[in-house]
């Protein structure tokens, strides 16, 4: 058994591992910290399958946003739970979850496993057909050129996410602003963290944006760094949300579906096809919507970890 | 040569794992809080290891989005389980 | 001289593994949290670093290898400040429970 393989069952083994103790952890909190790190250890077996963009991803996205929604919510439970309306699962319904979710495991395993050599794959046409769309990075490639459509659909996805976790608000919130107020004296070392974090998560997450187009990365990774600087510096109320009536915040939340659809719309008129570029200059057009994509997703990420309005709209 | 950073990715994965066993079974959130910084260094050395072993490309920017992300992991850790009620009392002599 | 490149590879990384190590040790060893804490980001960001200082030769390109020890930087500062904050709020749980 050479090193790599080795290093390749150990990796699985520990993922494998950490994924049992999240199943079973003690509270909600334990396993927000082990699905953290279940996800940070993920992004190393993408790396071992080469796949750098889906690694960037699920560090992101995967343990760092996701992380922070499910510890806001195993929050909002714990006060539940002190309100004295506690209700745990019966044993009968765990089990039957557990069956259910082994069952879907074994055949998602099964269908790897019997995948011959060379599977059904569009890959080689993909790469013969990418110097027409100008990009160097397959992924890419297939996000904004090959399925844009799909791509366009997340995003108003996300769109609809933000209203229904809005939704959840008291009438008479509604319109104001979510989280909590700015503080006088902010905890000083969380205000310095965020201090030094901030300028640099900007930083990278648009210069991973950036170079999304030649190298791994792209709009939904850069986006969601730039989402976490933004909760970092509201966690550490140097800031606070803004309110949800506000015109910028809803324009910058429909920015991206919005400008997506309507290069769709302008390459059926200008290039022959819906979602069609112009040749020659696809590049451009798609960094273009990859810019208001990231601004979208830089915003609606934050809308959703900060929650439903909590407090009055003022003016 | 890659057989020795592979090899050395793997001993730092392993010190990583048993340093999870530890903090994660630790009785009670305090030893949890901990568990992001221990991903954080561990981690991004063994995925720059790995890469370089392995010849991906790119994997600079994960490592740095690593790193943003598991400081933020922590901060976020400490904010729910510990949250800063009032300045500490202990500071305030 | 790629000798002498990788020779400098292999003693750093393998020092920067040593104190991964050590640092685990630690972990498993100390009495407390907050000494865990101690030994966890102390010995495992130095390790880290050497590994880092280990890497920069081998990296593609001077863009690369400036990342990576922009990685050391964020890792070192981000990771020391997280500490501090770990260390308070098991200070306040500690007292709380």
């Amino acid at each position: 058994m050479s090193v790599l393989q080795a290093l390749d069952i150990g990796l699985a083994f520990l993922v494998f591992a950490v994924a049992a103790w999240t199943i079973f952890a003690p509270g909600a909190f334990a396993a927000t910290v082990g699905y953290v790190v279940y996800g940070l250890l993920l992004s190393l077996v993408w790396i071992r399958l080469f796949a750098v963009d889906v690694a960037l991803t699920e560090a992101a996205i995967g343990s760092g946003v996701t992380g922070v929604l499910l510890i806001g919510a195993a929050a909002r439970l714990r006060a539940a739970e002190t309100a004295g309306r506690e209700k745990s699962l019966s044993g009968l319904s765990r089990l039957l979850v557990a069956v259910l979710c082994v069952l879907v495991a074994l055949a998602l395993a099964g269908v790897v496993l019997l995948l011959p050599d060379q599977g059904p794959s569009l890959a080689p046409q993909s790469m013969q057909h990418l110097p027409e769309t100008g990009l160097g990075n397959p992924v890419t490639a297939v996000l904004i050129a090959y399925r844009a459509f799909d791509t366009m659909l997340e995003k108003v996805v996300l769109v609809l996410a933000v209203v229904g976790v809005w939704s959840l608000a008291a009438d008479r919130y509604w319109g104001g602003a979510p989280g909590e107020a700015r503080a006088q004296r902010p905890e000083p070392t969380l205000a310095f963290l965020a201090q030094i974090l901030a300028p640099l998560g900007i930083l990278v997450g648009i210069h991973v944006f950036w170079v999304g187009a030649d190298a791994p990365g792209g709009a939904f990774q850069g986006g969601a760094i730039l989402a976490a600087m933004w909760i970092i510096v509201m966690m550490a109320r140097l800031t606070e949300a803004p309110q949800t009536k506000a015109f910028w915040l809803r324009l910058a939340l429909v920015a991206g579906p919005v400008v997506f659809l309507a290069a769709g719309v302008a390459g059926a008129i200008f290039a022959g096809g819906f979602f069609a570029y112009p040749p020659g200059f696809a590049k451009p057009a798609i960094l273009f919507i990859e810019a208001f994509m990231v601004l979208s997703i830089a915003v609606t990420l934050p809308m959703l970890v900060a929650g439903p309005p909590r407090r009055e709209p003022r003016r | 040569m890659t057989e020795f950073l592979l090899a050395t990715a793997g001993v730092i994965l392993f010190t990583v794992a048993v340093g999870l066993v530890r903090i994660l079974g630790g009785p009670g959130d305090a030893d949890r809080l901990m568990a992001a910084q221990l991903i954080g260094t561990g981690g991004i050395a063994s995925l720059l290891l790995i890469a370089v072993a392995t010849g991906a490309h790119g994997v600079e920017d994960v490592a740095l989005g690593l790193a943003l992300l598991a400081a933020f992991a922590s901060a976020a850790f400490v904010n729910s389980a510990a949250p800063a009620e009032a300045p500490d009392v202990a500071d305030g002599r | 001289m790629s000798l002498v490149v990788d020779l400098f590879s292999i003693v750093a990384i393998g020092a920067g593994v040593f104190f991964f190590v050590a640092g685990t040790v630690g972990l498993l060893r100390f009495p407390d949290a907050l000494s865990r804490l101690h030994a966890l980001t102390k010995a495992d960001n130095l390790g880290l670093g050497l590994v880092v200082l280990g890497l920069l030769p081998r990296s593609e390109s001077l863009l690369a290898a400036l990342k990576l020890v922009a990685i050391w930087a964020l890792v070192q500062l981000a990771g020391a400040t997280a500490a501090q904050l770990v260390g308070r709020a098991v200070r306040r749980k500690g007292t709380a429970a």
